[in-house]
């Protein structure tokens, strides 16, 4: 199971990578996708809908199960993956390649450690190893 | 503790993702569910069914039982030929849909497949039948038994490469005919829609059967890739379309209702006045017009009253998102429902509960 170090993550299995430009990119997890089987139907959020940390606003289902996806950190949406919702199974193929939507933080200056509910690579590793 | 069967460890060692279905630790998908059920509909698959119970059914009453505890007259059957009806309690509710299979032509044996989630119930059913009606019956759960369910239109040609002796006998079955050859038990039946063989071995035999129909082409198929062929086909899920709570007049399964004669099976009472009255409730199929998934449980509104999605889920053959569903009596084939889904309400086409056969779309 991958989980790239340079990412962060949640304990309901979103990753987040900080870019350059201060946004935030989500998806899910290549455990997440592992557990819901094949992906056949994704939604994604509408570009400029602020969110709360916590809240849900994309949803991916799978031939098995239908599953919310949580903003990690507060802020709005400046961006989603169009190809990933016409392809959900590009997520099946390539979890922390294909991204569902880009957030810019509410707090900007903050750095990303300072967003508390998040996980580090080994955290996130070791609660997943929890799971099996 | 879940229960496992002797192919345990090769799902395992073959990756398999294991589910808790009705009390047994089974594959859900060996990595692609969607590969799976197209490999069934394309080509062929292997599906480890042992969860499943068989039970033998004999003695000189045997018939007279079947009659009485089945909605379908096995007294209309050949020997050799299998018998899909529903087991009723005395209100008509469905107890188990299962198939039993006519062995010899003495009519005092007969074999019977029954669902792993009720099997217990239903034996108890069984036995308690024959008590009350002084029938003297010998029934025999065999556990020891193994079943592997081969699916799909290469189906005869993996069997023939797999196991020649047993498909000398198999491929000149019809569809719904079964045989015993040398031990092993074959059937022309299925839960996909598709060509196949459902086969019943002993236990010590099967993973050497599993082996050999996988080295022969056929895909390895959990119940993930089952449930959507099922779905596709039509068949109901016990537990999930039928239950105790519905009639088969309700679910699709009047077809198995044998009101022939005065033939006094349990529930027919109930069955009569129903089909007097005119069922109050249907199952029908429903194609999504718009993006999501049907899932079981959503509401269903029609114009004509509510009702509910039964089994739904993605398409793979059709690319949609297709449901059978118990909506009110009045609702035709042609219309349009609304459906509660997930995110919010969308439109769903009623069509027949029929979405693909052999290969083809029917909607």
């Amino acid at each position: 199971m991958k989980v790239p170090p340079e990412l962060k993550y949640t304990d309901s299995h979103e990753w987040v990578r900080w870019e350059k430009d201060g946004s935030a990119t989500v998806g899910i997890t290549d455990f997440a996708q592992e557990s819901l089987g094949d992906l056949v139907f994704v939604e994604l959020p509408q570009v400029g809908r602020p969110v709360k940390a916590g809240e849900p606003c994309a949803v991916v289902e799978s031939v098995k199960a239908a599953s919310d996806v949580y903003a990690p950190i507060d802020g709005e949406v400046l961006a989603v993956n169009q190809a990933a919702a016409e392809k959900p199974e590009s997520i099946n193929a390539d979890a922390f390649g294909a991204w569902l939507f880009r957030l810019r933080p509410t707090d900007a200056a903050a750095k990303p450690a300072a967003h508390s509910r998040l996980l580090d690579a080994a955290q996130y590793a070791s609660s997943i190893a929890e799971h099996k | 503790m879940l229960k496992r069967t002797v192919l345990y460890d090769t799902h395992v060692a073959a990756g398999a993702r294991m589910v808790d279905f009705g009390g047994w630790e089974m594959p859900l998908h060996y990595g692609s569910q969607i590969e799976e059920h197209h490999a069934v509909r394309r080509s062929a698959g292997v599906f480890d069914v042992s969860h499943m119970r068989v039970a033998e059914i004999e003695g000189s009453d045997a018939r007279a039982l079947l009659r009485r505890l089945l909605t379908a007259d096995i007294d209309r059957r050949a020997p050799g030929q299998a018998m899909y009806s529903c087991m009723l309690d005395e209100r008509g509710g469905v107890l188990d849909d299962l198939i039993v299979y006519r062995r010899g032509d003495d009519r005092a044996r007969f074999r019977a497949i029954l669902n792993a989630a009720t099997a217990d119930r239903d034996l108890q059913w069984i036995t308690s039948l024959a008590s009350a009606d002084g029938l003297r019956v010998d029934i025999r759960p065999q556990a020891q038994l193994a079943i592997l369910a081969l699916q799909g239109p290469e189906s005869p040609a993996v069997l023939a490469r797999a196991q020649p002796a047993l498909a000398e006998h198999a491929l000149p079955l019809a569809s719904f005919r079964a045989a015993f050859v040398d031990g092993a038990f074959v059937a022309r039946t299925g839960y996909t829609g598709e060509d196949g063989f459902e086969i019943v071995v002993p236990g010590e035999q099967v993973r050497a059967l599993w082996q050999h129909l996988r080295n022969a082409g056929a895909t390895a198929c959990g119940l993930g890739a089952r449930d959507t062929l099922r779905l596709e086909a039509g068949m109901a899920l016990y537990g999930q379309d039928i239950d105790e709570s519905v009639t088969p007049l309700e679910s699709g399964l009047a077809r198995t209702v044998e009101l022939d004669g005065d033939r006094q099976f349990v529930g027919r009472a109930a069955i009569e006045r129903q089909r007097a009255e005119g069922p109050r409730r249907q199952l029908l199929g429903l194609k999504l017009l718009g993006k999501g998934v049907l899932r079981s449980h959503q509401d269903v509104r029609s114009a004509h009253g509510d009702g509910q999605v039964t089994s739904g889920g993605f398409s793979p053959t059709l690319l949609v998102s297709i449901a059978l569903a118990r909506v009110p009596a009045a609702v035709a084939v042609g219309d349009t429902v609304t459906v509660e889904l997930r995110g919010g309400a969308a439109q769903a086409l009623v069509v027949k509960p029929r979405f693909v056969r052999n290969g083809k779309p029917l909607i």
